[in-house]
């Protein structure tokens, strides 16, 4: 059924299948044949406790103290939430704190570098025996979702019903333009992803593992296809995903590669799956090779406001600025300044904030690039609903948001928004519906939590 | 509290995601239906010569400058350029005769751009298309002069149009009970009529073009003329005359497919569409009128509000059903 028609079905009544299409987004993977370099190791490094979902943690060295590369500086008793890990070697200057990209205020610990790089000498390869400690493992390595959610890992890897799950999910989809980190994590720690596939779906007791590739990305898909057949590796398969925005996001991810369809506030486990992004199972190969916990991260660094972009590979906590110089410097003046892709990702205030670990990107924008164009009237065409994964109807929310007809907001499923960017992306008047949903569903929190 | 200093003493934009927008704004919308309503235009000028252009050149002026005008006078935010009010001008010149006055066309303007438009807050915010108010007001004001129809004659045969050369249109003879000229002229639009209504093939090549530009859904056009065939067949009445003869295709195409003026979403527009038929058709089998295209679809728009309402509901069902 052609996308329109399934609308129409949708609409007549007698279709329930949603129809996830996507948009057409300019790629711009300018960096996609470009390898990783690694970055020469930086002065200092600004490492933040605040670099995932739940509890932040509380610095466990103090100021003067020396560090390894790989020694936990930080950590908390809370069971969301993960540690944090020295990424140089060097001394603590200073624990202060910064502006974080969310306004708040987060903890730093300011390392100076001695450049030498020591590995710290608690590093040792884990050798789990049990889910449990397979999971304690994790917690240990620092891993956080890397896909940009920066969720704990340790505690998506042990969910409640853990004797449902059936599929795990790899998202290779890196839909966001500009990205390639995700593609040059394929290309280059190939073994690690397989490893890393094999120890989940080996720890966790999963039959099925699904890589989900766009297609743009032709050389991955070979290259993964190749491996699964030459090894005989019948339980895992690649999908091609098409190559629209937003194919990387969960709740589309899902329904691509199992048809089940998912909800927000649905947690994956509860349809059975787990999904993990694909620099983050890289990474668990990583650790089970080497033992050293996350420490460093590889990004894409692009925009118009670098000389040369590439793929880089940083230590967590360097500095923004230092991103930029590794890339020939600066062109002309940065005037906007992005971590992550320019569909979901967030401007930060400065180029002094450091990398954090779900960072898969940074983007220094300027000139036309940093201008988006000022809005005018809805003329009501209908595009954000065609351009909705959810068939919501943000023209519909918009009006019900300048209202603040809160019920209505919700009657309209705002809360289902995942603020994928895509009804802005085509909107011609320019509205920022996305942005708009976002505080409809802050406005509908608010209501439920006053009642 | 220690800050880190911003070294370079950058100003950076800090907003929300997307930072991202499609190059297909608004302007380049109505960029693309005026380009679609060229080869119409061709055909005018090929049928009726080369006042067909100033008359369309009048329009377009005096819609645009309107627009512009008047933002200015009321301090509004200018909206000139975004070639909304071009469009306008395009739809009213092809809505009436090609021998049509000057200082007449220059009234439906006003009414269109002053009156439908802009006093009711400007682009999206009007109720009613402003073309299809312009003509409708120019029929029922100036009944003569919008029904003096020049007879075509091809181009390059003919020193153009004169008032001696009007005859009736293929609607006001079939009303008559006159014999009706044969389809394939109606296709071509060796027949008379509006400026652009005549040549359904030049509509219809411009439609196709809005069509894989993705600029309009075929959602209203197919069910507004798929209604009007079926009623025509159901009424024992010849449905590719009532197809091809009047404004069916450019109303159809250009006129009810209006963003602001039609509903947004797919169920609503086929609600609107067939109601478009609908009164069309009546119109054109017990009315007075001969041609009903301009009042079904003035009808309908001001139905679409409630059309919406209704549609919006549906959708919410939808979402209840798949417990999103």
């Amino acid at each position: 059924m052609s996308p329109f028609a399934g609308k129409l079905a949708a609409l007549a009544g007698f279709g329930d299948k949603q129809h996830l299409r996507g948009i057409h987004v300019q790629h711009h993977k300018t960096t996609e044949e470009q390898e990783t370099i690694a970055m020469k190791t930086p002065a200092m490094v600004y490492i933040s406790m605040a670099q995932h979902i739940g509890v932040p943690c509380k610095p466990l060295v103090a100021e003067g103290e020396k560090v390894a590369v790989g020694q936990p500086i930080g950590d908390s008793d809370a069971y969301v939430s993960a540690p944090i890990h020295a990424s140089v070697s060097g001394t603590v200057e200073r624990i202060s704190k910064i502006r974080s990209a969310t306004g708040g205020h987060d903890t730093v610990i300011e390392i100076k570098s001695d450049r030498k790089q020591t590995p710290w000498e608690g590093i040792a390869v884990p050798q789990p025996s049990s889910h449990e400690e397979f999971v304690h493992a994790i917690r240990n390595s620092g891993l956080v979702g890397l896909g940009g959610a920066a969720f704990p890992t340790h505690v998506k890897y042990n969910p409640k019903n853990l004797d449902q799950l059936d599929t795990l999910i790899i998202n290779g989809a890196e839909c966001e333009p500009f990205i390639t980190s995700d593609y040059r994590t394929m290309m280059e720690d190939t073994e690690d992803i397989i490893s890393g596939i094999q120890i989940v779906s080996k720890f966790l007791d999963i039959e099925r593992v699904c890589i989900g590739i766009e297609s743009n990305k032709p050389k991955a898909i070979e290259l993964f296809n190749k491996i699964i057949q030459e090894r005989e590796l019948s339980h895992m398969m690649v999908s091609t995903l098409p190559s629209t925005y937003p194919q990387g996001a969960e709740r589309v991810l899902i329904y691509e590669t199992t048809g089940r369809t998912m909800n927000a506030g649905v947690l994956p486990a509860e349809l059975g799956v787990l999904v993990s992004n694909i620099a983050t199972i890289a990474f668990v190969g990583q650790y089970f090779r080497t033992g050293m916990p996350l420490v460093s991260k590889k990004l894409t660094v692009d925009g118009t406001a670098v000389k040369k972009p590439a793929n880089l590979k940083v230590p967590i906590g360097t500095p923004l600025s230092d991103l930029a110089e590794a890339c020939g410097g600066y062109r002309g003046k940065p005037e906007k300044i992005i971590m992550g892709g320019p569909m979901m990702g967030r401007t930060v205030f400065s180029d002094s904030v450091p990398v954090l670990k779900n960072n898969n990107a940074i983007l220094f924008f300027t000139g036309k690039q940093a201008v988006i164009p000022a809005d005018t009237h809805c003329i009501r065409c209908g595009r954000c609903f065609y351009a909705c994964p959810f068939d919501l109807m943000p023209f519909a929310m918009a009006r019900a948001y300048d209202h603040r007809e809160i019920s209505e907001l919700e009657r309209l499923r705002v809360m289902q928004c995942m603020e994928c960017g895509s009804c802005s992306f085509v909107c011609p008047a320019r509205i920022p519906l996305s942005f708009m949903n976002k505080i409809g569903k802050e406005l509908v929190k608010e209501a439920k939590s006053r009642t | 509290m220690n800050q880190l200093k911003n070294k370079r003493h950058m100003k950076l934009t800090v907003s929300s995601s997307p930072h991202l927008v499609t190059g297909r704004s608004t302007t380049w919308t109505m960029g693309m239906v005026a380009l679609a309503l060229l080869p119409a235009l061709a055909a005018s000028v090929y049928f009726f010569g080369p006042r067909a252009l100033t008359l369309t050149a009048v329009c377009i002026i005096s819609c645009v400058a309107m627009e512009y005008f008047f933002n200015l006078v009321l301090k509004r935010e200018q909206t000139a350029e975004d070639l909304s009010a071009l469009v306008t001008g395009m739809l009213i010149a092809f809505n009436v005769p090609a021998n049509f006055p000057f200082t007449l066309a220059i009234v439906g303007c006003v009414v269109a751009i002053i009156v439908v438009k802009q006093l009711f807050g400007g682009i999206g915010q009007n109720l009613v298309n402003p073309a299809i108010a312009a003509r409708v007001v120019l029929l029922v004001s100036f009944p003569v002069q919008m029904t003096s129809w020049p007879v075509p004659s091809p181009m390059f045969g003919s020193s153009g149009v004169t008032d001696a050369m009007t005859g009736p249109t293929p609607l006001n003879l079939w009303k008559q009970g006159g014999d009706v000229p044969p389809a394939l002229d109606l296709f071509l639009g060796n027949a008379g009529g509006s400026l652009a209504e005549v040549s359904a093939l030049a509509l219809l090549l411009g439609f196709g073009f809005l069509l894989v530009k993705r600029v309009v859904s075929p959602v209203i056009p197919l069910a507004f003329m798929g209604t009007v065939v079926l009623f025509a067949l159901l009424a024992g009445e010849d449905p590719l005359f009532h197809l091809l003869a009047g404004g069916v295709v450019l109303g159809a195409c250009f006129m009810a497919t209006d963003y602001v003026t039609s509903p947004t979403l797919p169920l609503g527009q086929l609600i609107f569409a067939v109601g478009c038929g609908l009164i069309t058709m009546a119109i054109r089998l017990y009315g007075n009128f001969p041609e009903g295209v301009s009042f079904a679809i003035l009808f309908m728009n001001i139905l679409t509000p409630q059309i919406e309402r209704i549609s919006t509901r549906m959708m919410v069902r939808t979402y209840e059903r798949r417990g999103q």
